[in-house]
């Protein structure tokens, strides 16, 4: 004579609208502790994918090299070991798609009477493709604006916002770099939200030789930096140490000399920043377990002293004709049905709560299926053991024992 | 004789003792115990405070164990009898009343009559007309719908003896059910004991330490250190007013 579930589920619902304070007490550990989960796991990701995205949109399969052996601190015109003869040299190595210099300089940018402070890059066209650089309006300039050091700029979304009046086409119009007059010739499209770092449509590109002669005064040819297309992931290995060798033979380099040169294999920062994303959301993860696990325990405290509380319930239904197994079975859906419920207001609230983090912080938050999950499954395990525990303790006392309960 | 034979008695209690470990000391609460009620008895068990009588009816009622001894309940040595079928003999057989009425406090009176129905599988509308025919019994269906803080002391009292009836009991065990009553309350609910025993042929055992409570049941059984110390049945006991 088993009591059946429907009857066990009415007795577990009038337990738990009885003691009210109760439920919502043992509901709100559990829902802290979902949510948490949801949410801090939600900013881990989001980072995670926001570090990643950044990357391969330099693509994987981009060297980047700088000049200076590793760990020397690279300034612009600090070290000039790397010029645009060695990025027409390493342009010729097979095994290389496209190769682009790049030197950097801070200016203030006006157009009429509007001004703007920000990085100017100048470089080739290949850039366009390297960083995959997408036009909305106009053109990049060309090999014959780099030849002829033409005063033309390809201007991101930040400078247009920033200099120009919403609506206005800027291609064709002329703006002041350093006090001299530029053509706008293309305007880029969004790369996409900021994050912690750099704005990404905060540029503005002129051809390298422009850059050096008028803004930086650069007479030797030397770059800030060159980025390589390699034409396939499979001999990043072989162009890299193509490269090396090249440019040791170009710098005339003894073998008992050091690199002047450093090499970056977005592969390898790839893997290093997903390792480094990977420990955030560890570590989010982490402290959320830590809430989930002390939402647990108070669960375990309102169910322990509710069952002292219940001890004597137990007793009074036993005498009534319940068997352990109905006492055993009342409890546990008690514990099923908050945890249950606890979860899923967890769920909304922590959904929620990415949202709002989100939409405060500029940060993208992630919220997959298996945060999700996991906080569930938890929550469930957390509930449902400190629920049935305790009652398990009281259903083992006979009846006469469970009625005198004080 | 012929009969007797072939009908057990429905209690049959033999050298039953009881020992509680109590922090090292064992506490002997029963110390050799016989008892035969037959069906259609109706007992009183008096004794001082200490003498066992709520550790005997507890046994009687399969809500623990004796120590050593034999106990016989309508011919079934529940000793023997697993956890999950003496829940159904206590659900079936046997009706509980408590001094101090045990009743589910946040639920109405008559939910609190249908308890032992559900946990017999009866449910619905045919649980509800038991209860409410229960509760007819005992005079109280007007407060079906009452929670038990809102009713008297004898009030409650009815309910918990409609929850004992309920089932159709073979035997009600009631521990003290006046102990918490005044005088007029205590005659209505013995007066309700005696009616449940003269209409509808229960067996009933009732542990008091007052004498004029036990007045109400023709055979009295006196309980001193855990050994029975007299044992008589009257030719009358004392009528309702
Ligand atoms: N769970 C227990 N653990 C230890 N000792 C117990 C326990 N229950 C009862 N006792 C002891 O057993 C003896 C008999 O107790 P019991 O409750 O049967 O007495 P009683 O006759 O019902 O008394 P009262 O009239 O006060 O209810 C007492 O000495 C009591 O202290
Ligand atoms: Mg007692």
């Amino acid at each position: 004579m088993s009591v059946k579930i429907g009857v066990l589920s009415d007795f577990a619902f009038r337990a738990l609208k009885a003691n009210k304070l109760r439920s919502i007490l043992t509901m709100l550990g559990i829902i802290i502790g979902v949510a948490a989960v949801i949410l801090m796991m939600s900013i881990g990701q989001g980072a995670q994918q926001q570090v990643m995205s950044r990357i391969n949109r330099l693509g994987t399969n981009t060297l980047t090299i700088f000049p200076g052996t590793a760990g020397q601190f690279v300034r612009s015109g600090s070290v000039n070991t790397l010029t645009l003869d060695d990025v027409e040299a390493v342009r010729q190595l097979p095994g290389v798609q496209a190769a682009a210099p790049t030197v950097r300089s801070g200016q203030l940018v006006t157009c009429g009477n509007k001004t703007w402070t920000t990085s100017i890059t100048g470089t080739t066209p290949e850039i366009a493709d390297i960083s995959s650089l997408t036009l909305e309006r106009g053109r990049f300039f060309g090999q014959a604006e780099v030849s002829g050091a033409a005063t033309v700029a390809v201007i991101g979304q930040t400078v247009y916002t920033n200099l120009y009046t919403p609506g206005t086409n800027p291609v064709g119009t002329e703006i002041r770099i350093g006090g001299e007059a530029y053509r706008v010739i293309g305007l880029l499209q969004t790369v996409g939200a900021s994050s912690g770092g750099s704005d990404q449509d905060d540029v503005v590109y002129i051809p390298v030789t422009t850059a050096q002669l008028r803004l930086l005064g650069i007479t030797d040819k030397s770059i800030n930096m060159m980025q390589v297309q390699v034409a396939g992931q499979d001999q990043m290995e072989s162009v890299q140490q193509a490269i090396t060798y090249l440019l040791r033979k170009r710098h005339r380099l003894n073998d008992n000399q050091e690199d002047d040169f450093t090499i970056r294999n977005m592969a390898q920062l790839q893997s290093e920043a997903q390792n480094i994303t990977g420990i955030l959301t560890l570590f989010l993860a982490g402290v959320a377990a830590i809430s989930l696990i002390v939402g647990g325990i108070g669960v375990m405290n309102i169910m322990l002293v509710s069952v002292t509380e219940r001890t004597r319930e137990i007793g009074v239904r036993m005498a009534l004709g319940a068997s352990r197994q109905d006492i055993l079975n009342q409890f546990l859906l008690e514990a099923v049905l908050l945890s249950l419920s606890g979860s899923f207001i967890g769920i909304v609230v922590g959904i929620a709560g990415s949202k709002i983090f989100s939409s405060f912080s500029g940060w993208s938050t992630v919220i997959s299926f298996f945060s999700v999950f996991i906080a569930v499954a938890f929550a469930l395990m957390v509930g449902i053991f400190f629920g049935y525990y305790p009652a398990r303790q009281a259903a083992r006392l006979k009846p006469a024992e469970a009625l005198n309960y004080e | 004789m012929e009969a007797a034979a072939n009908r057990p008695p429905l209690v049959y209690c033999q050298g039953l003792t009881k020992v509680y470990p109590l922090s090292g000391v064992e506490v002997h609460a029963l110390r050799g115990v016989d008892l035969r009620v037959e069906r259609g008895e109706m007992v009183a068990i008096m004794g001082p405070s200490g003498s066992g009588k709520s550790t005997l009816m507890h046994i009687i009622g399969c809500m623990d164990t004796q120590t050593s001894g034999s106990y016989l309940l309508d011919g079934v040595d529940v000793s023997n009898v697993p956890e999950k079928e003496l829940a159904a003999i206590r659900n079936k057989k046997l009706g509980f009343v408590f001094q101090r009425y045990n009743l589910l406090p946040r639920a109405t009176a008559l939910y609190n009559v249908e308890l032992p129905l559900f946990y017999a599988g009866i449910t619905g509308s045919a649980a509800e007309e038991k209860a409410r025919a229960a509760l007819e019994q005992v005079g109280i269906l007007h407060l079906a719908d009452h929670l038990p803080n809102q009713m008297s002391g004898g009030q409650q009292q009815r309910v918990a003896i409609a929850r004992a009836m309920v089932n159709d009991p073979l035997l009600i065990l009631a521990d003290e059910p006046t102990g918490a009553l005044d005088t007029v309350s205590s005659a209505e609910v013995m007066g309700i004991f005696q009616k449940m025993h003269e209409e509808r042929g229960v067996t009933v055992i009732i542990i008091t330490h007052e004498p004029h409570i036990a007045e109400f049941c023709r055979r009295r059984v006196i309980l001193r250190d855990g050994r029975i110390v007299g044992d008589k049945t009257f030719e009358y006991s004392n009528p309702v007013a």
